[in-house]
Protein backbone atom coordinates (compact mmCIF):
# COMPACT_ATOMS: atom_id res chain seq x y z
CA UNK A 1 0.00 0.00 0.00
CA UNK A 2 2.82 2.38 0.91
CA UNK A 3 4.56 1.40 -2.30
CA UNK A 4 1.47 2.35 -4.31
CA UNK A 5 1.40 5.81 -2.77
CA UNK A 6 5.13 6.23 -3.22
CA UNK A 7 4.75 5.36 -6.91
CA UNK A 8 1.84 7.78 -7.22
CA UNK A 9 3.83 10.64 -5.68
CA UNK A 10 6.98 10.00 -7.72
CA UNK A 11 5.01 9.68 -10.97
CA UNK A 12 3.21 12.95 -10.18
CA UNK A 13 6.51 14.73 -9.54
CA UNK A 14 7.93 13.30 -12.76
CA UNK A 15 4.88 14.54 -14.69
CA UNK A 16 5.28 18.03 -13.20
CA UNK A 17 8.92 17.99 -14.27
CA UNK A 18 8.10 16.78 -17.77
CA UNK A 19 5.28 19.18 -18.57
CA UNK A 20 5.95 22.24 -16.41
CA UNK A 21 9.62 22.48 -15.50
CA UNK A 22 11.60 20.94 -18.37
CA UNK A 23 12.19 23.46 -21.13
CA UNK A 24 10.87 22.94 -24.62
CA UNK A 25 13.66 21.83 -26.89
CA UNK A 26 14.57 24.56 -29.34
CA UNK A 27 14.92 22.52 -32.52
CA UNK A 28 12.53 19.64 -31.99
CA UNK A 29 9.83 21.53 -30.11
CA UNK A 30 7.15 20.02 -27.93
CA UNK A 31 7.46 16.60 -29.57
CA UNK A 32 10.79 16.07 -27.85
CA UNK A 33 8.95 15.55 -24.54
CA UNK A 34 8.10 12.06 -25.74
CA UNK A 35 11.68 11.22 -24.86
CA UNK A 36 10.71 11.20 -21.17
CA UNK A 37 8.36 8.29 -21.93
CA UNK A 38 10.32 6.58 -24.70
CA UNK A 39 13.68 6.08 -22.98
CA UNK A 40 12.27 4.98 -19.59
CA UNK A 41 9.98 2.48 -21.38
CA UNK A 42 12.98 1.05 -23.18
CA UNK A 43 14.93 0.77 -19.94
CA UNK A 44 12.02 -0.94 -18.17
CA UNK A 45 11.51 -3.36 -21.08
CA UNK A 46 15.16 -4.43 -21.06
CA UNK A 47 15.13 -4.69 -17.27
CA UNK A 48 11.94 -6.80 -17.35
CA UNK A 49 13.48 -9.24 -19.83
CA UNK A 50 16.54 -9.46 -17.62
CA UNK A 51 14.20 -10.39 -14.74
CA UNK A 52 12.69 -13.10 -16.98
CA UNK A 53 16.21 -14.42 -17.64
CA UNK A 54 17.21 -14.57 -13.96
CA UNK A 55 13.87 -16.04 -12.85
CA UNK A 56 14.12 -18.67 -15.63
CA UNK A 57 17.55 -19.81 -14.46
CA UNK A 58 16.36 -19.94 -10.87
CA UNK A 59 13.32 -21.94 -11.92
CA UNK A 60 15.37 -24.60 -13.71
CA UNK A 61 17.66 -24.73 -10.72
CA UNK A 62 15.14 -24.81 -7.86
CA UNK A 63 11.96 -25.98 -9.64
CA UNK A 64 9.80 -23.71 -7.52
CA UNK A 65 6.53 -22.38 -8.96
CA UNK A 66 7.35 -18.96 -7.47
CA UNK A 67 10.11 -18.35 -10.05
CA UNK A 68 7.90 -19.44 -12.91
CA UNK A 69 5.27 -16.90 -11.82
CA UNK A 70 7.87 -14.14 -11.62
CA UNK A 71 9.25 -14.96 -15.09
CA UNK A 72 5.77 -15.02 -16.61
CA UNK A 73 4.70 -11.77 -14.95
CA UNK A 74 7.90 -9.95 -15.87
CA UNK A 75 7.56 -11.06 -19.50
CA UNK A 76 4.01 -9.72 -19.70
CA UNK A 77 4.89 -6.38 -18.14
CA UNK A 78 8.03 -6.22 -20.30
CA UNK A 79 5.99 -6.70 -23.47
CA UNK A 80 3.75 -3.78 -22.50
CA UNK A 81 6.72 -1.45 -22.13
CA UNK A 82 8.42 -2.82 -25.23
CA UNK A 83 5.21 -2.09 -27.16
CA UNK A 84 5.25 1.43 -25.72
CA UNK A 85 8.77 1.89 -27.06
CA UNK A 86 7.70 0.71 -30.50
CA UNK A 87 4.66 3.03 -30.45
CA UNK A 88 6.30 6.17 -29.05
CA UNK A 89 9.35 5.68 -31.28
CA UNK A 90 7.62 6.26 -34.62
CA UNK A 91 5.55 9.14 -33.17
CA UNK A 92 8.80 10.83 -32.22
CA UNK A 93 10.64 9.83 -35.38
CA UNK A 94 8.09 11.09 -37.91
CA UNK A 95 8.45 14.84 -37.24
CA UNK A 96 12.18 14.64 -36.44
CA UNK A 97 13.63 12.10 -38.90
CA UNK A 98 10.85 12.51 -41.45
CA UNK A 99 10.00 8.81 -41.46
CA UNK A 100 7.91 6.59 -39.20
CA UNK A 101 10.38 3.80 -39.22
CA UNK A 102 13.99 3.29 -40.19
CA UNK A 103 15.87 0.02 -39.86
CA UNK A 104 18.27 1.65 -37.47
CA UNK A 105 20.15 -0.75 -35.18
CA UNK A 106 18.36 0.21 -32.00
CA UNK A 107 14.89 0.10 -33.56
CA UNK A 108 15.57 -3.26 -35.13
CA UNK A 109 16.87 -4.69 -31.86
CA UNK A 110 13.73 -3.55 -30.03
CA UNK A 111 11.51 -5.09 -32.68
CA UNK A 112 13.35 -8.42 -32.56
CA UNK A 113 13.16 -8.33 -28.77
CA UNK A 114 9.43 -7.74 -28.96
CA UNK A 115 9.04 -10.71 -31.33
CA UNK A 116 11.08 -12.99 -29.05
CA UNK A 117 8.97 -12.22 -25.99
CA UNK A 118 5.66 -12.36 -27.86
CA UNK A 119 6.77 -15.86 -28.87
CA UNK A 120 7.53 -16.50 -25.21
CA UNK A 121 3.98 -15.55 -24.20
CA UNK A 122 2.52 -17.57 -27.08
CA UNK A 123 4.51 -20.60 -25.95
CA UNK A 124 3.05 -20.21 -22.48
CA UNK A 125 -0.41 -19.89 -23.96
CA UNK A 126 -0.16 -23.01 -26.10
CA UNK A 127 1.67 -25.33 -23.72
CA UNK A 128 -0.44 -27.35 -21.31
CA UNK A 129 -0.34 -26.10 -17.76
CA UNK A 130 2.13 -27.58 -15.33
CA UNK A 131 5.83 -28.11 -14.89
CA UNK A 132 6.38 -28.81 -18.60
CA UNK A 133 5.15 -25.36 -19.56
CA UNK A 134 7.34 -23.82 -16.89
CA UNK A 135 10.41 -25.69 -18.13
CA UNK A 136 9.81 -24.81 -21.79
CA UNK A 137 9.24 -21.17 -20.94
CA UNK A 138 12.35 -21.07 -18.77
CA UNK A 139 14.53 -22.45 -21.58
CA UNK A 140 13.14 -19.87 -23.99
CA UNK A 141 13.60 -17.14 -21.38
CA UNK A 142 17.29 -18.03 -21.17
CA UNK A 143 17.86 -18.54 -24.91
CA UNK A 144 16.03 -15.30 -25.73
CA UNK A 145 18.05 -13.15 -23.38
CA UNK A 146 21.40 -14.64 -24.39
CA UNK A 147 20.45 -13.83 -27.96
CA UNK A 148 20.14 -10.10 -27.20
CA UNK A 149 23.86 -9.19 -27.41
CA UNK A 150 24.28 -11.27 -30.59
CA UNK A 151 21.26 -9.63 -32.21
CA UNK A 152 22.63 -6.27 -31.10
CA UNK A 153 25.95 -6.76 -32.90
CA UNK A 154 24.35 -8.25 -35.99
CA UNK A 155 21.94 -5.35 -36.51
CA UNK A 156 24.68 -2.85 -35.69
CA UNK A 157 27.05 -4.22 -38.34
CA UNK A 158 24.14 -4.82 -40.68
CA UNK A 159 23.72 -1.06 -40.91
CA UNK A 160 27.26 0.20 -40.40
CA UNK A 161 29.25 -2.04 -42.73
CA UNK A 162 27.23 -0.74 -45.64
CA UNK A 163 26.06 2.61 -44.31
CA UNK A 164 22.84 3.95 -45.73
CA UNK A 165 21.94 7.63 -45.74
CA UNK A 166 20.26 8.35 -42.46
CA UNK A 167 17.76 11.16 -42.19
CA UNK A 168 19.13 12.28 -38.89
CA UNK A 169 21.29 10.38 -36.45
CA UNK A 170 20.27 10.26 -32.84
CA UNK A 171 23.00 10.96 -30.33
CA UNK A 172 23.17 8.64 -27.37
CA UNK A 173 20.77 9.54 -24.58
CA UNK A 174 22.21 11.72 -21.85
CA UNK A 175 24.86 13.36 -23.95
CA UNK A 176 24.26 16.95 -24.88
CA UNK A 177 21.20 17.26 -22.73
CA UNK A 178 20.54 20.35 -20.70
CA UNK A 179 20.79 19.66 -16.95
CA UNK A 180 17.10 20.31 -16.22
CA UNK A 181 16.22 17.90 -19.00
CA UNK A 182 18.62 15.35 -17.58
CA UNK A 183 17.05 15.65 -14.12
CA UNK A 184 13.60 15.26 -15.67
CA UNK A 185 14.76 12.17 -17.53
CA UNK A 186 16.17 10.67 -14.34
CA UNK A 187 12.92 11.43 -12.47
CA UNK A 188 11.03 9.78 -15.26
CA UNK A 189 13.32 6.74 -15.17
CA UNK A 190 12.72 6.34 -11.44
CA UNK A 191 8.97 6.77 -11.90
CA UNK A 192 8.82 4.15 -14.66
CA UNK A 193 10.91 1.70 -12.64
CA UNK A 194 8.48 2.08 -9.73
CA UNK A 195 5.54 1.53 -12.07
CA UNK A 196 7.26 -1.60 -13.32
CA UNK A 197 7.64 -3.03 -9.83
CA UNK A 198 4.08 -2.08 -8.98
CA UNK A 199 2.70 -3.83 -12.05
CA UNK A 200 4.97 -6.81 -11.51
CA UNK A 201 3.76 -7.17 -7.92
CA UNK A 202 0.13 -6.91 -9.02
CA UNK A 203 0.63 -9.49 -11.75
CA UNK A 204 2.39 -11.90 -9.40
CA UNK A 205 -0.34 -11.70 -6.77
CA UNK A 206 -2.96 -12.17 -9.50
CA UNK A 207 -1.25 -15.36 -10.65
CA UNK A 208 -0.99 -16.61 -7.07
CA UNK A 209 -4.70 -15.97 -6.57
CA UNK A 210 -5.39 -17.94 -9.72
CA UNK A 211 -3.32 -20.83 -8.37
CA UNK A 212 -5.22 -20.69 -5.11
CA UNK A 213 -8.54 -20.66 -6.93
CA UNK A 214 -7.55 -23.70 -8.98
CA UNK A 215 -6.52 -25.48 -5.81
CA UNK A 216 -9.89 -24.74 -4.16
CA UNK A 217 -11.73 -25.84 -7.29
CA UNK A 218 -9.75 -29.06 -7.38
CA UNK A 219 -10.43 -29.79 -3.72
CA UNK A 220 -14.19 -29.14 -3.90
CA UNK A 221 -14.38 -31.20 -7.05
CA UNK A 222 -12.69 -34.13 -5.38
CA UNK A 223 -14.70 -33.94 -2.16
CA UNK A 224 -18.10 -33.77 -3.84
CA UNK B 1 30.29 -47.41 -26.14
CA UNK B 2 31.84 -44.01 -26.00
CA UNK B 3 29.86 -40.82 -26.26
CA UNK B 4 30.49 -40.23 -29.96
CA UNK B 5 29.39 -43.70 -30.96
CA UNK B 6 26.17 -43.19 -29.03
CA UNK B 7 25.56 -39.91 -30.84
CA UNK B 8 26.36 -41.54 -34.14
CA UNK B 9 23.94 -44.40 -33.41
CA UNK B 10 21.11 -41.86 -33.20
CA UNK B 11 22.25 -40.04 -36.34
CA UNK B 12 22.46 -43.32 -38.22
CA UNK B 13 18.99 -44.34 -37.01
CA UNK B 14 17.59 -41.09 -38.44
CA UNK B 15 19.46 -41.49 -41.71
CA UNK B 16 18.23 -45.06 -42.17
CA UNK B 17 14.64 -44.07 -41.38
CA UNK B 18 14.97 -41.25 -43.89
CA UNK B 19 16.41 -43.51 -46.59
CA UNK B 20 13.36 -45.73 -46.21
CA UNK B 21 10.64 -43.07 -45.99
CA UNK B 22 12.29 -40.20 -47.88
CA UNK B 23 9.70 -38.00 -46.22
CA UNK B 24 11.77 -35.17 -44.72
CA UNK B 25 14.14 -34.77 -47.60
CA UNK B 26 11.56 -34.82 -50.37
CA UNK B 27 9.33 -32.25 -48.65
CA UNK B 28 12.24 -29.96 -47.80
CA UNK B 29 13.72 -30.14 -51.27
CA UNK B 30 10.49 -29.58 -53.19
CA UNK B 31 9.61 -26.73 -50.87
CA UNK B 32 12.94 -24.95 -51.36
CA UNK B 33 12.55 -25.39 -55.11
CA UNK B 34 9.07 -23.83 -54.89
CA UNK B 35 10.39 -20.85 -52.95
CA UNK B 36 13.06 -20.23 -55.59
CA UNK B 37 10.51 -20.51 -58.40
CA UNK B 38 7.94 -18.27 -56.72
CA UNK B 39 10.56 -15.62 -56.10
CA UNK B 40 11.40 -15.71 -59.77
CA UNK B 41 7.80 -14.77 -60.48
CA UNK B 42 7.49 -12.14 -57.75
CA UNK B 43 10.68 -10.32 -58.77
CA UNK B 44 11.28 -9.65 -62.41
CA UNK B 45 14.91 -10.55 -63.00
CA UNK B 46 14.96 -8.55 -66.22
CA UNK B 47 14.50 -5.38 -64.19
CA UNK B 48 16.33 -6.24 -61.00
CA UNK B 49 19.97 -7.16 -60.80
CA UNK B 50 19.96 -10.79 -59.57
CA UNK B 51 22.91 -10.07 -57.28
CA UNK B 52 20.81 -7.56 -55.34
CA UNK B 53 18.31 -10.15 -54.20
CA UNK B 54 19.82 -13.59 -54.85
CA UNK B 55 21.42 -14.03 -51.42
CA UNK B 56 18.17 -13.12 -49.68
CA UNK B 57 16.10 -15.50 -51.78
CA UNK B 58 18.58 -18.30 -51.17
CA UNK B 59 18.38 -17.94 -47.39
CA UNK B 60 14.61 -17.58 -47.41
CA UNK B 61 14.48 -20.89 -49.26
CA UNK B 62 16.86 -22.47 -46.73
CA UNK B 63 15.10 -21.24 -43.60
CA UNK B 64 11.58 -21.98 -44.75
CA UNK B 65 12.33 -25.46 -45.95
CA UNK B 66 14.55 -26.04 -42.92
CA UNK B 67 11.51 -25.41 -40.73
CA UNK B 68 9.68 -28.24 -42.50
CA UNK B 69 12.46 -30.68 -41.67
CA UNK B 70 12.73 -29.50 -38.07
CA UNK B 71 8.98 -29.83 -37.59
CA UNK B 72 9.16 -33.47 -38.64
CA UNK B 73 12.31 -34.25 -36.65
CA UNK B 74 10.68 -34.87 -33.28
CA UNK B 75 7.24 -35.65 -34.65
CA UNK B 76 8.48 -39.06 -35.76
CA UNK B 77 9.88 -39.72 -32.31
CA UNK B 78 6.60 -38.69 -30.73
CA UNK B 79 4.29 -40.70 -32.98
CA UNK B 80 5.16 -44.21 -31.89
CA UNK B 81 6.52 -43.25 -28.49
CA UNK B 82 10.03 -43.58 -29.90
CA UNK B 83 11.18 -40.74 -27.66
CA UNK B 84 10.22 -42.88 -24.68
CA UNK B 85 12.43 -45.59 -26.10
CA UNK B 86 15.30 -43.20 -26.67
CA UNK B 87 15.04 -41.94 -23.11
CA UNK B 88 15.10 -45.49 -21.75
CA UNK B 89 18.41 -46.21 -23.47
CA UNK B 90 21.38 -45.90 -21.13
CA UNK B 91 22.78 -42.75 -22.69
CA UNK B 92 23.16 -39.17 -21.60
CA UNK B 93 20.23 -36.94 -22.61
CA UNK B 94 22.62 -34.58 -24.36
CA UNK B 95 23.67 -37.43 -26.68
CA UNK B 96 20.07 -37.54 -27.91
CA UNK B 97 20.26 -33.82 -28.59
CA UNK B 98 23.54 -34.01 -30.51
CA UNK B 99 22.30 -37.03 -32.47
CA UNK B 100 19.08 -35.33 -33.53
CA UNK B 101 20.91 -32.06 -34.21
CA UNK B 102 23.51 -33.72 -36.45
CA UNK B 103 20.76 -35.60 -38.29
CA UNK B 104 18.93 -32.33 -38.97
CA UNK B 105 22.18 -30.68 -40.02
CA UNK B 106 22.97 -33.45 -42.50
CA UNK B 107 19.46 -33.39 -44.03
CA UNK B 108 19.54 -29.63 -44.41
CA UNK B 109 23.04 -29.60 -45.91
CA UNK B 110 22.07 -32.22 -48.50
CA UNK B 111 18.96 -30.20 -49.37
CA UNK B 112 21.11 -27.07 -49.71
CA UNK B 113 23.75 -28.85 -51.78
CA UNK B 114 21.06 -29.67 -54.35
CA UNK B 115 19.22 -26.36 -54.08
CA UNK B 116 22.32 -24.24 -54.75
CA UNK B 117 22.97 -25.55 -58.30
CA UNK B 118 19.29 -25.04 -59.14
CA UNK B 119 19.53 -21.56 -57.70
CA UNK B 120 22.59 -20.87 -59.85
CA UNK B 121 20.71 -21.94 -62.95
CA UNK B 122 17.50 -20.05 -62.19
CA UNK B 123 19.22 -16.83 -61.18
CA UNK B 124 22.02 -17.13 -63.69
CA UNK B 125 24.82 -16.57 -61.21
CA UNK B 126 28.37 -17.86 -61.50
CA UNK B 127 29.81 -19.42 -58.33
CA UNK B 128 32.54 -21.70 -59.70
CA UNK B 129 35.44 -19.89 -58.04
CA UNK B 130 33.49 -19.15 -54.86
CA UNK B 131 32.29 -22.60 -53.90
CA UNK B 132 34.55 -23.07 -50.87
CA UNK B 133 33.80 -19.76 -49.18
CA UNK B 134 30.11 -20.20 -49.97
CA UNK B 135 30.19 -23.68 -48.41
CA UNK B 136 31.80 -22.30 -45.24
CA UNK B 137 29.05 -19.71 -44.86
CA UNK B 138 26.28 -22.21 -45.55
CA UNK B 139 27.65 -24.80 -43.14
CA UNK B 140 28.15 -22.30 -40.30
CA UNK B 141 24.79 -20.63 -40.87
CA UNK B 142 22.91 -23.91 -41.11
CA UNK B 143 24.61 -25.13 -37.94
CA UNK B 144 23.34 -22.06 -36.09
CA UNK B 145 19.88 -22.61 -37.49
CA UNK B 146 19.68 -26.27 -36.41
CA UNK B 147 21.27 -25.88 -32.96
CA UNK B 148 18.38 -23.74 -31.71
CA UNK B 149 15.99 -25.37 -34.18
CA UNK B 150 16.48 -28.86 -32.75
CA UNK B 151 16.03 -27.57 -29.20
CA UNK B 152 12.79 -25.80 -30.12
CA UNK B 153 11.61 -28.71 -32.23
CA UNK B 154 11.74 -30.95 -29.14
CA UNK B 155 9.73 -28.28 -27.37
CA UNK B 156 7.09 -27.49 -30.01
CA UNK B 157 6.25 -31.15 -30.58
CA UNK B 158 4.73 -31.20 -27.09
CA UNK B 159 2.47 -28.18 -27.42
CA UNK B 160 -0.69 -27.26 -29.25
CA UNK B 161 -0.40 -25.69 -32.71
CA UNK B 162 3.12 -27.13 -32.97
CA UNK B 163 3.62 -26.53 -36.68
CA UNK B 164 2.90 -22.83 -36.27
CA UNK B 165 4.79 -22.42 -33.03
CA UNK B 166 8.16 -23.66 -34.24
CA UNK B 167 8.80 -20.83 -36.73
CA UNK B 168 7.35 -18.28 -34.31
CA UNK B 169 9.80 -19.40 -31.65
CA UNK B 170 12.76 -19.95 -33.93
CA UNK B 171 12.78 -17.06 -36.41
CA UNK B 172 13.29 -14.17 -33.96
CA UNK B 173 16.12 -16.05 -32.24
CA UNK B 174 17.98 -16.82 -35.48
CA UNK B 175 17.78 -13.24 -36.77
CA UNK B 176 21.55 -12.72 -36.25
CA UNK B 177 22.35 -15.89 -38.21
CA UNK B 178 20.08 -14.85 -41.06
CA UNK B 179 21.54 -11.34 -41.24
CA UNK B 180 25.12 -12.59 -41.10
CA UNK B 181 24.55 -15.38 -43.61
CA UNK B 182 22.73 -13.17 -46.11
CA UNK B 183 25.37 -10.44 -45.80
CA UNK B 184 28.29 -12.78 -46.25
CA UNK B 185 26.63 -14.73 -49.07
CA UNK B 186 26.01 -11.40 -50.80
CA UNK B 187 29.63 -10.37 -50.35
CA UNK B 188 30.83 -13.67 -51.78
CA UNK B 189 28.49 -13.59 -54.79
CA UNK B 190 29.55 -10.06 -55.69
CA UNK B 191 33.19 -11.12 -55.55
CA UNK B 192 34.31 -9.26 -52.43
CA UNK B 193 37.50 -10.57 -50.78
CA UNK B 194 37.16 -13.19 -48.06
CA UNK B 195 38.43 -10.75 -45.40
CA UNK B 196 35.21 -8.78 -45.75
CA UNK B 197 33.12 -11.56 -44.33
CA UNK B 198 35.42 -12.64 -41.50
CA UNK B 199 33.59 -10.58 -38.89
CA UNK B 200 30.25 -11.99 -40.02
CA UNK B 201 31.60 -15.53 -39.83
CA UNK B 202 32.88 -14.84 -36.32
CA UNK B 203 29.43 -13.64 -35.34
CA UNK B 204 27.81 -16.84 -36.64
CA UNK B 205 30.49 -18.91 -34.91
CA UNK B 206 29.78 -17.16 -31.60
CA UNK B 207 26.07 -17.84 -32.07
CA UNK B 208 26.78 -21.50 -32.87
CA UNK B 209 28.99 -22.02 -29.83
CA UNK B 210 26.76 -20.13 -27.37
CA UNK B 211 23.63 -22.01 -28.37
CA UNK B 212 25.32 -25.40 -28.66
CA UNK B 213 26.36 -25.00 -25.03
CA UNK B 214 22.95 -23.68 -23.93
CA UNK B 215 21.14 -26.50 -25.76
CA UNK B 216 23.54 -29.07 -24.34
CA UNK B 217 22.77 -27.81 -20.82
CA UNK B 218 19.03 -27.30 -21.19
CA UNK B 219 17.94 -30.20 -23.39
CA UNK B 220 17.32 -32.51 -20.44
CA UNK B 221 14.75 -30.06 -19.08
CA UNK B 222 12.90 -30.19 -22.38
CA UNK B 223 12.41 -33.93 -22.72
CA UNK B 224 12.06 -34.65 -19.00
CA UNK B 225 8.65 -36.24 -18.38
Amino acid sequence: MIFKWLTFVVVSIALVFIFLIAPIERQEGIVQKIMYFHIPSAWVAFFAFFVVFVASILYLWKKEREWDIIAHSAAEVGIIFCSLVLITGPIWAKPIWGVWWTWDARLTLTLVLWLIYVAYLMLRFHASEGSQRARFAAVLGIVGFLDVPIVHFSVLWWRTIHPKPKVLSMESPGSGLESVMLITLIMSLIAFTLIFFLLLGQRISLEKMRDELNEIKRRTFHSS
Amino acid sequence: MNYFRKVWAIVWKDIRAEIRTKEIFSSMFIFSLLVLVIFNFSIDLLEVNPLDIAQGVLWIAFTFSGILGLNRSFLFEKENDCLQGLMLTPIDRSAIYFGKMLGNLIFMLIMEAIAVPIFVVLFNIGIYDKIISLAIVIILGTLGFVTVGTLFSAMSVNIKAREVMLPILLFPIVVPVIIASVKSTGAILTGKPFDDIISWLKLIAVFDVVFLVVSFLSFEYIIEE
